[in-house]
């Protein structure tokens, strides 16, 4: 399981990185958005997969019995994803405020937009 | 339990919802502004204070065991950085009063400049890598909106470069702290160095290093990853570049100084090397930058850069010595950068303009104001008796001593140069004749309030730079006393995690 998710996450920061190098900035914004989530998955499986033991204490016992999940990498992604979630919408909104003002979806073309 | 530790993040996050409760009376937000910024700086001055008697401060939030609850941690260090903080977010509270204009204001000019504090003091405070992360993206957040705020044609290319490149530093950075936290098992940075220094298989160390660098030297716009900073600084409401330019790239700054000395100082051959030529770099790019460019603003944004390079320096040379002339930097260069950029922007409402070509004459009718940049400027270049002179040869001192020959020419070089640039805004600005271009001048010269206003902060800041040059003393023994609490992280360990008898 380690093994496909390695590759998943592997592919989604190549094609992250593929995409913020095209000159498109909805295409840059997509990019950010897929390297969120390949972190995201990167945080998940780094601690390692373990199916079917949630990390509960059971009645009367003061640690859970047997090895269990560590709850804490799940706390960092779900962390992680909502401020990811607030950072990339500000992003789509400023993609859209600067087609706006600017109507071009093209980096090179904004270049003169500074003097 | 530590009240002291918590005042400096809660105070502005308290100031920004009363700011946002008070949303429709643009009175009251103006004066949480400048009581909010006040109390924060009070708070700073108290901490400092107890922490210069008492030791480092710890609370445990919520009352959670160290090494598994959250812990807020200060030391001479971070309760330093709090109080410019302070310092900082009054000046500017002050100085936007007269400059933020009412549309500004109706987009939340006041909430997010708290936020934004909010988040600085929260990261020079956490002791906790993954606080770390979510006070920076706090900070980034409220950045990202002060940034764009009018949102004008000219700011976008620059606010595109800013969110691009620093939403890629913190994916580095997350990724960084996921695959430490796989090596170690835990996330309190005091932590993480004891059982990091027990770790057997240490092959990931490295490259993990590596990572912090990269994503906390984008922050700090070090070399070759600083030239969003240059791209945005000089977009925004002048009030909000000074903001930035004062305190952003310095929490980078100080996130390297903490990780370089606390957690990664087991391999200085091969990190703080690496730091070293970055340090070098980042100081030529930075001020050669400087010297191609003939905007106010953007000149000093790239005297940023070439500063940053000073800090780097100051940790990479890793003695004693550089790294009391690395903290005494940051305490100098805060204070001088935000002055100059308060300048440009009382240069830019009596002129219009912030084009060197466009300006000139301005001591023949300000004098007061030349002498208002002159002081930070020489400071900026490293004149004595004021406080650059000191910061700068501190570092260059230890430069020699470390026998690191090639990197303290770069730094003698560099602040040759920063001279020049400094000149050149003097001679552009305030000597040259006003060029006879015949603008219409239709704008309405500013009332004496507004114009007190804003030369009150820059003097009171231009005052902070004279009084750390003439009375360097006092300042030296704070940066001495940080300098060794940085290099005896074995005392941080002990403080966080020794009074809860932790210590796995």
């Amino acid at each position: 399981m380690e093994a496909v998710l390695a590759i998943a996450i592997g592919v989604l920061f190549a094609a992250a990185i593929y995409m913020m190098l095209r000159r498109s900035i909805v295409k840059l914004v997509i990019g950010l958005m897929l390297l969120s989530n390949a972190a995201n998955l990167l945080i998940f499986t780094m601690a390692g997969l373990t199916r079917g033991a949630p990390p509960l204490v059971p009645e009367g016992m003061s640690a859970p019995a047997g090895p269990v999940a560590d709850p804490l990498p799940q706390a960092l992604v779900l962390t992680a994803i909502v401020i990811a979630f607030g950072v990339l919408s500000f992003a789509v909104v400023l993609v859209r405020r600067a087609w706006e003002i600017v109507r071009t979806d093209d980096l090179n073309r904004m270049k003169d937009t500074d003097t | 339990m530590n009240p002291a530790l918590v005042l400096p993040i809660v105070l502005p996050l308290l100031s920004g919802t009363l700011s946002l409760v008070l949303w429709r009376s643009r009175r009251m937000q103006r004066l949480i502004a400048v009581l909010g910024t006040l109390a924060l700086l009070v708070s700073g001055v108290r901490l400092l204070g107890l922490v210069s008697r008492d030791g480092i401060q710890v609370l445990q939030v919520g009352g959670w065991q160290a090494p598994f609850g959250i812990s807020l941690v200060a030391d001479v260090l971070g309760a330093i950085m709090v109080v410019l903080t302070g310092i900082i977010g009054l000046a500017v509270a002050i100085y936007s009063l007269a400059t933020t204009g009412r549309g500004h204001e109706a987009f939340g000019y006041f909430p997010l400049m708290h936020l934004l504090l909010a988040g600085v003091a929260g990261a020079f405070l956490t002791g906790d890598i993954f606080n770390l992360y979510v006070w920076f993206e706090v900070m980034l957040v409220a950045s990202f909106a002060l940034l764009i705020l009018g949102s004008e044609r000219p700011q976008m290319e620059g606010a595109i470069k800013y969110v691009t490149l620093n939403l890629v530093s913190s994916v580095i950075f997350l990724v960084a702290v996921g695959l430490l936290y796989s090596l170690v098992g835990s996330l309190n940075m005091a932590d993480i160095a004891q059982r990091l220094t027990r770790l057997e298989d240490r092959r990931l160390v490295d490259a993990l290093a590596m990572m912090f660098m990269v994503a906390f030297g984008i922050k700090a716009a070090a070399f070759p990853l600083f030239f969003w900073l240059p791209a945005s600084y000089h977009t925004p409401p002048v009030a909000v570049s000074a903001l930035f330019a004062g305190l952003l790239t310095k929490v980078g700054v100080y996130a390297l100084y903490r990780v370089f000395t606390l957690i990664f100082h087991h391999s200085p051959g091969y990190t703080h090397e690496i730091l070293l030529w970055g340090a070098g770099l980042t100081m030529l790019c930075g001020v050669l930058g400087a010297a191609a460019q003939h905007e106010f603003r953007r000149i000093l944004s790239f005297h940023i850069v070439s500063q940053i390079g000073y800090m780097m320096l100051g940790l990479a040379l890793f003695t004693p010595l550089a790294i009391i002339g690395g903290v005494f930097y940051i305490i100098h260069h805060i204070i001088v950068k935000t002055n100059l950029f308060l300048v440009s922007g009382i240069v830019h409402r009596l002129r219009g303009s912030y084009q060197l070509k466009r300006l000139g004459g301005l001591y023949r009718e300000h004098p007061w104001l030349a002498i208002l940049f002159l002081i930070p400027a020489l400071s900026l270049a490293g004149m004595p008796p004021l406080s650059g002179f000191f910061a700068k040869f501190i570092v260059i001192r230890a430069g020699i001593e470390a026998e690191a020959y090639g990197v303290t020419f770069i730094a003698l070089l560099v602040g040759l140069l920063t001279l020049y640039s400094m000149v050149k805004i003097w001679s552009e600005v305030f000597w040259k004749p006003l060029p006879e271009e015949g603008e219409s001048d239709d704008r309405q010269p500013p009332a004496r309030r507004e114009l007190w206003l804003m030369a009150a902060p820059a003097l009171g800041l231009a005052l902070c730079t004279l009084f750390i040059g003439l009375n360097a003393g006092p300042i030296h023994a704070l940066a001495e006393a940080s300098a060794a609490q940085l290099l005896a992280p074995e005392h941080y360990i002990e403080a966080v995690l020794g009074e809860t008898g932790g210590g796995s």
